[in-house]
């Protein structure tokens, strides 16, 4: 029984990829068309001892606002739902399931020992009658149990979709506080969702544009305390912070990481003129890149590290180029009208987004990298600084309100350009990095 | 009022303000906001032709740009030109030249809009003899505007660069 259940306007490289990586008869066809959500329940988790019944609820909510909230997704209520279930190793009562119309049902168990949660979970594709992949089980301590809920949904959604999931991740951005003309900036850290939010600096100075490293233990950043804005490297478990460049009469910026880790890319600029540079992290040794008297700025590496996507207005406005690594030769990739900013490459390779600012409004977007397909996923007052999610199918970015009570928010929108939504999260927020997937 | 009198009031004045506004001398705002010349870090009269007060209000110690530009206009050569007379007079301030963009720009790219901006006043000092060890540039980008309104009104005035003045310390 082959469905066709939903459908979404990405690209025929993920249609492809899709149809190969998954045989079961339960799927999300990501692909252009109409979008049905599948629909879904997710009773809660079984709680297999007394300590374990606080959880068992919150997994199951969890896990569906993580489903849900991809827009792919439609759970059936519980109130609707006919079957209970009381045993995970209980055979589940199909019928019941497909009576209530749920076409994919997830059962979990959890139990609590000590500080220790453990957390098994099924996947049914429901008209099929059969289990989707096969049980899963994570362990951790019970202060992780969001991580656990976030695994299953990564685990639920790869394999309905055929895509990487994305919900066990963490946002790294700036919060904002204060109004417009004395707006407070502090860099903060959350789960992808908003949960667990912790402050990594004060307000004391101007904070940034933090970026992730790839293994997501570290994050550069941009922050005034100097008084003149220098980048940063904090360590995320520490929150032990240095300047990596403070240089007397200079200022530095834009940082982003190089996929292994090791070196970053950079503005640096000196004498009122901005160009690109890459940086050792260990020995701080600076390679210039570019070498123009425009404004080169807001580099981003390829995920095969082999090219560097950044802006630059040497044709007289801001526009994106493509130029090897090691320097060189740029090439302009955007042709559009208006003018193009602050492009990422996606953790797939295959697009970059961007923020395009035409006729008053500001847009963010998706290219491939050659400059071609160019497509504008939002449109307001203000929007810019796209971040991808790990499985480059989401784009988080800062909305900015307009007037003199205007304030930043974050949002995210499916790569599609459907889904667009305001990030949950308490005061303002702007600057977001999307983490890798966690370990 | 006698001359020694008038000195000894513009001593206690200046001190005043010194007392008033420690900070000046004091690590918290030695870049200061760019929002000098709304007066509240004003130092002595602007009667006085050496206060900063003057330097703010009489000299004009801002310039505005076209959007997206970095070069000066006529009107901002002129009040750069007091600005390069005032300091030459006034060799016991240094400056720190504050380069601001408006909000219509992306962060990275004001940045380096507003270094650009900082620089080409500097530039302009430097040409009318001040001293380039005097002078120190920073951009703020679109992160301190003045003027909150999101219309050009607002935009005009946010586009700007700010000479602030510090006392040097080792005059």
């Amino acid at each position: 029984m082959i469905r066709v259940l939903a459908a979404l306007l990405v690209g025929l490289f993920v249609v492809g990829q899709a149809a190969q990586a998954q045989n079961g008869p339960l799927r999300i066809e990501i692909t252009d068309g109409v979008v049905e959500p599948l629909p879904y329940a997710v009773p809660n988790f079984v709680p297999e001892n007394s300590a374990s019944g606080g959880y068992a609820k919150e997994l199951a909510r969890v896990i569906a606002s993580d489903l849900s909230g991809t827009g792919l997704f439609r759970e059936i209520s519980e109130k609707a739902h006919i079957s209970k279930i009381t045993n995970f190793a209980s055979p589940v009562q199909f019928a019941d399931w497909k009576a209530v119309n749920a076409q994919a049902l997830i059962t979990g168990a959890v139990k609590v020992s000590g500080n220790q949660l453990e957390v098994k979970f099924r996947v049914y594709d429901v008209f099929a009658g059969q289990e989707l992949g096969n049980g899963l089980r994570f362990k951790g301590t019970v202060d992780g149990w969001r991580r656990m809920a976030h695994k299953v949904a990564d685990a639920v959604y790869s394999r309905i979709t055929g895509e990487g999931g994305y919900f066990d991740s963490r946002v790294v951005f700036v919060s904002e506080t204060g109004p417009k003309n004395d707006r407070k900036k502090r860099l903060a850290i959350m789960d992808y969702d908003g949960a667990n939010l912790q402050y990594l600096t004060d307000s004391s100075a101007i904070v940034l544009a933090p970026r992730f490293s790839p293994m997501g233990d570290k994050v550069l950043y941009t922050s005034y305390e100097t008084g003149f804005p220098q980048v940063y490297i904090l360590d995320v478990g520490s929150v032990k912070r240095r300047v990596l460049h403070n240089e007397e009469g200079s200022m530095s910026f834009a940082p982003r990481f190089a996929p292994d880790g090791k070196s970053l890319l950079l503005s640096i600029t000196r004498g009122g003129n901005t160009d690109i540079f890459k940086m050792d992290i260990a020995s701080g040794r600076q390679t210039r890149l570019t070498s123009s008297p425009a404004i080169d700025t807001a580099p981003s590496f390829s995920p095969d590290g082999s090219q560097i996507v950044f802006e630059s207005d040497r044709s007289g406005s801001q526009q994106l180029y493509v130029m090897p690594a090691n320097g060189g030769e740029p090439r302009r990739i955007s042709f559009g009208q208006g003018r193009y900013g602050t492009p990422v490459w996606s953790p797939r390779g295959d697009l970059v987004a961007f923020t395009k600012q035409n006729k008053g409004r500001f847009h963010i977007g998706v290219m491939r990298t050659d400059g071609s397909e160019e497509r504008l996923l939002t449109a307001s007052f203000l929007d810019e600084g796209p971040t991808w999610a790990p499985n480059g199918r989401v784009i988080m970015f800062t909305r900015e309100t307009q007037g003199a009570n205007g304030s930043a928010s974050l949002f995210s929108v499916d790569v599609s350009g459907r889904n667009l939504k305001k990030v949950k999260l308490a005061g303002g927020g702007s600057d977001p990095a999307w983490s890798p997937l966690q370990k | 009022m006698s001359s020694l009198t008038k000195v000894g009031a513009l001593l206690a004045m200046l001190a005043l303000g010194a007392c008033s506004n420690s900070g000046i001398f004091g690590l918290d705002d030695t870049l200061g906001d760019g929002t000098g010349a709304t007066g509240e870090y004003a130092e002595g009269s602007p009667d006085d032709p050496r206060s900063i007060a003057h330097f703010q209000e009489r000299v004009g110690d801002r310039v505005l740009f076209a959007v997206d530009q970095s070069s000066l206009t006529s009107d901002g050569e002129l009040v750069l030109l007091g600005q390069a007379n005032w300091l030459l007079e006034n060799s016991a301030y240094k400056a720190v030249i504050e380069g601001h963009a408006d909000e219509q720009g992306t962060r990275e790219y004001n940045l380096a809009l507003g270094a650009r901006r900082a620089s080409a006043v500097k530039e302009y000092l430097v040409s009318r003899g001040v001293a380039s060890n005097r002078l120190t540039t920073v951009s703020y980008g679109k992160e301190r505007p003045l003027e909150v309104c999101s219309a050009e009104a607002c935009y005009a005035q946010n586009r700007r660069a700010v000479t602030v003045l510090q006392a040097d310390l080792n005059f």
